[in-house]
C-alpha cells in the first residue's frame, strides 16, 4: 500500500488517515455499516482493502459488523470496524464478547451529537464514558482520542499494536471535526511504521491451552484453522476455554483480564504536554478541543499568563500519573469538553491536591473556539 | 504570539453547489503543491441538497492549531442566504466575493460581484461548474495560491472526462477576477460604516 504513496504529501481527511493507519498496522478485514460522520472510512477501505489482499464486508447492521470483526480476528486477521454514536450503541453487545474472549480488534467511533440519531453532521464528545463503560460487566478496555490528521494515522497504528499485544479491544474516539478536517500528511514508508503482531502458540497443538496464563498475562493466541483446539465462549471460562463456575477459576481469570492492562500502563498511557514546564493554570483537553485549547494557551502566554496544556490521548485507562502531576503543579485546571463534563469527572476523581477544577462545556453541536478557552484562563488568572 | 500569516477563506452557498469540492481543491493545491500549512473544514446539514453549506480553508506559514476560521479574510457567497448569514464574520479589511447571478442585495461596496453561475451557463454551457468559476476568482483575488498549482489539483480532483470543462471554468473565473480593480474598493468595511454615520 505504501509503495505507490511513499513519501508523497497528501491532503487527507481524518477519516482517510485512519484508513491508511489501519492498513499500515496490518488491518486486513473490515466489517461495518455506513453512518455519518464515519462513512468515509468504509468508503476508502472498500477500495483499499481488496487491493491489499484483505476483505471488506458491509453488514446488515453494527451488531453483525462487530460479530464479523471478532470472527475475522479469531481466524488470525487484524480486523476493525468504524461507526458513530447510534452504531456504537449496537456494537456494545459484541464488544463485551470481544473483551471476555480476549479477541484483538479496533473500533473507531467518530462522535457526533446525540443521544439517539441526534445531530448527524455536528461535532460532540458525548460518548467518552460510553466508550469506557458501554458494555456491561467489569471489563478492561483501552480508549484513545485523536485530534489531528497525523494523529488519526499514528494513533490508529498504536491502537492495533496495543490491541494485538494485550488481546483487548481498543476504541479510537474521533469526532466530526477531526474526521472531516483535511490537512496535509506525508505517509511513512512501510518500514518506518512499528507494527506489533499477536504472539502465537509455541507448543504442539495437543499441549495448547488457549486461555492459560503466562508471565505477560496475555495468553498465546492460535488462529482458527491452524490445527489448535480453541473453544470460544462469552461465559466465564477456564484455561481450556470451556465454561466454569468454580470460584477458584473465575477470580484469577477476571483478575488477569484487568492485570494484563495494568502491567502495560507505561506504554498504554499516552498524553502530550505543551508549555507545561512552569504552568500555573493547566488546560486538560482531548480530541478536536485540544486544538482550540493549544491556541488558547498560546494566546494566554502572549498575555503573560502561565498556562499550559495536557492533551489526553489515552482516555481510559485514565492517565492518572500525568493528570495527578499536572494537578499538583497548577492552581487551577480547566477542562473544556463537548459534553456535560465526562472527563472532568474523572479528573475530579484524581484530584487529591485540592486544585480548583473549572468545567467548560458546550453541547450545541459547535466546536469550542480558542477565545472561549482563553476567556476561561483569563478569568481564573 | 499572533500568527500574522494566517489567512482564512470561507466558501458558502447551498448544498449541491459544489462548495466543499471547490474548497478541497484549493486546500490541496496550497498544501501539497505550494507547501504551506493548510486546514480545510466544512459544515453542512443532514440534507443531500439544499440547506446551508459552508467550507473553510485556513492557510498559514506555521502549524495550524485551531482548524476553523475565526475572522474571515475572504468570504465567497454563492447564495443570498449565505451572504446574509456570514457577512458579519469578515475582518474589517477582508473581502466579500458574491455570485451576482444569485446574490441580489450586496451588503457593502467592499465587494466583488461576478456572475459565476451565468458565466458557467453562457461560456461553459453547464451551470454545474459555477463553483469552479468561483474557485478561479477566489484563487486569484486571495493571492494565496499558485494558480498553475490550482489548475493541476483541479484536474486530478474532478471526475474523468470533465477535465476540460472544469479547467475552462476555472480560467474563466480567473479572467473575470483579473478585471476587478481591488484598489478602487473601500479599504475597510469599518471606514465605510463610519463615513455613513
Amino acid at each position: 500500500m505504501a509503495a505507490d504513496n511513499s513519501k508523497k504529501r497528501l491532503l487527507l481527511q481524518g477519516n482517510e488517515a485512519i484508513v491508511y493507519g489501519a492498513l499500515a498496522a496490518g488491518c486486513r478485514f473490515f466489517a461495518g455499516y455506513p453512518i455519518t460522520p464515519a462513512t468515509e472510512i468504509s468508503e476508502l477501505l472498500s477500495v483499499k482493502l481488496p487491493q491489499a489482499g484483505g476483505t471488506f464486508i458491509q453488514m446488515e447492521d453494527e451488531i453483525a459488523s462487530m460479530g464479523a470483526v471478532i470472527g475475522a480476528s479469531l481466524a488470525g486477521v487484524k480486523a476493525m470496524t468504524a461507526t458513530s454514536g447510534p452504531g456504537f450503541s449496537l456494537i456494545q453487545e459484541n464488544l463485551g464478547y470481544a473483551c471476555i474472549t480476549e479477541v484483538p480488534c479496533v473500533i473507531v467511533n467518530v462522535m457526533r451529537g446525540g443521544p439517539s440519531t441526534g445531530l448527524p453532521t455536528n461535532v460532540a464528545q458525548g460518548d467518552v464514558l460510553m466508550a469506557r463503560w458501554g458494555t456491561h460487566g467489569d471489563h478492561p478496555i483501552i480508549v484513545l482520542a485523536v485530534s489531528s490528521v497525523s494523529d488519526c494515522f499514528s494513533i490508529t497504528v498504536r491502537a492495533f499494536n496495543l490491541s494485538e499485544k494485550y488481546r483487548v479491544p481498543v476504541i479510537v474516539l474521533s469526532d466530526e471535526i477531526v474526521a472531516h478536517t483535511r490537512e496535509c500528511f506525508t505517509l511513512p514508508n512501510v518500514d518506518e511504521v512499528r507494527v506489533v503482531d499477536r504472539i502465537g502458540p509455541n507448543v504442539p497443538p495437543e499441549w495448547y491451552k488457549p486461555y492459560a496464563a503466562n508471565n505477560r498475562g496475555v495468553p498465546d493466541m492460535a488462529a482458527f484453522g491452524d490445527g489448535y483446539r480453541h473453544h470460544v465462549t462469552g461465559l466465564v471460562h477456564d484455561e481450556r476455554g470451556f465454561p466454569t463456575q468454580q470460584p477458584h477459576e473465575i477470580e484469577p481469570f477476571l483478575m488477569r483480564l484487568h492485570e494484563k492492562i495494568t502491567k502495560g500502563f507505561p506504554e498504554i498511557m499516552l498524553s502530550k504536554s505543551y508549555l507545561m514546564a512552569d504552568a500555573e493554570i493547566c488546560v486538560f483537553a482531548y480530541g478536536c478541543v485540544a486544538r482550540s485549547a493549544l491556541m488558547a494557551v498560546k494566546n494566554a502566554r502572549a498575555q503573560g499568563i502561565k498556562a499550559g496544556l495536557l492533551q489526553l490521548i489515552t482516555l481510559f485507562p485514565v492517565p492518572r500519573k500525568e493528570i495527578d502531576a499536572a494537578l499538583r503543579q497548577c492552581r487551577v485546571a480547566i477542562v473544556p469538553e463537548l459534553n456535560m463534563g465526562q472527563m472532568s469527572r474523572e479528573i475530579n476523581r484524581i484530584n487529591q491536591s485540592g486544585t480548583r477544577i473549572v468545567k467548560y462545556n458546550r453541547i450545541d453541536g459547535q466546536m469550542i473556539a480558542p477565545d472561549e478557552i482563553t476567556k476561561q484562563i483569563i478569568s481564573v488568572s | 504570539m499572533k500568527n500574522n500569516s494566517r489567512y482564512e477563506i470561507r466558501f458558502s452557498g447551498s448544498g449541491g453547489q459544489g462548495i466543499i469540492t471547490a474548497a478541497v481543491i484549493l486546500a490541496d493545491a496550497v498544501g501539497t503543491l505550494d507547501g504551506k500549512y493548510v486546514s480545510q473544514t466544512q459544515s453542512y446539514g443532514p440534507e443531500a441538497r439544499g440547506g446551508k453549506s459552508k467550507a473553510e480553508v485556513v492557510i498559514s506559514n506555521e502549524v495550524i492549531d485551531y482548524p476553523k476560521a475565526m475572522s474571515i479574510d475572504l468570504l465567497l457567497a454563492m447564495t443570498q442566504a449565505s451572504c446574509d448569514a456570514y457577512f458579519f464574520e469578515i475582518k474589517p479589511d477582508g473581502l466579500l466575493v458574491v455570485d451576482s447571478s444569485l446574490v441580489e442585495q450586496v451588503p457593502t461596496s467592499r465587494a466583488v460581484a461576478i456572475p459565476f453561475t451565468e458565466i458557467a451557463r453562457k461560456e461553459i454551457g453547464r451551470e454545474l461548474v459555477a463553483n469552479m468559476v468561483a474557485l478561479g476568482a477566489v484563487g486569484y483575488l486571495s493571492g494565496q495560491v499558485n494558480l498553475k498549482n490550482l489548475e493541476r489539483r483541479l484536474l486530478t480532483r474532478v471526475p474523468k472526462g470533465t477535465e476540460n470543462m472544469n479547467r475552462d471554468a476555472l480560467q474563466a473565473g480567473i479572467r473575470e477576477a483579473k478585471k476587478v480593480d481591488l484598489k478602487s474598493l473601500p479599504r475597510s468595511f469599518v471606514n465605510e460604516w463610519e463615513s455613513e454615520v
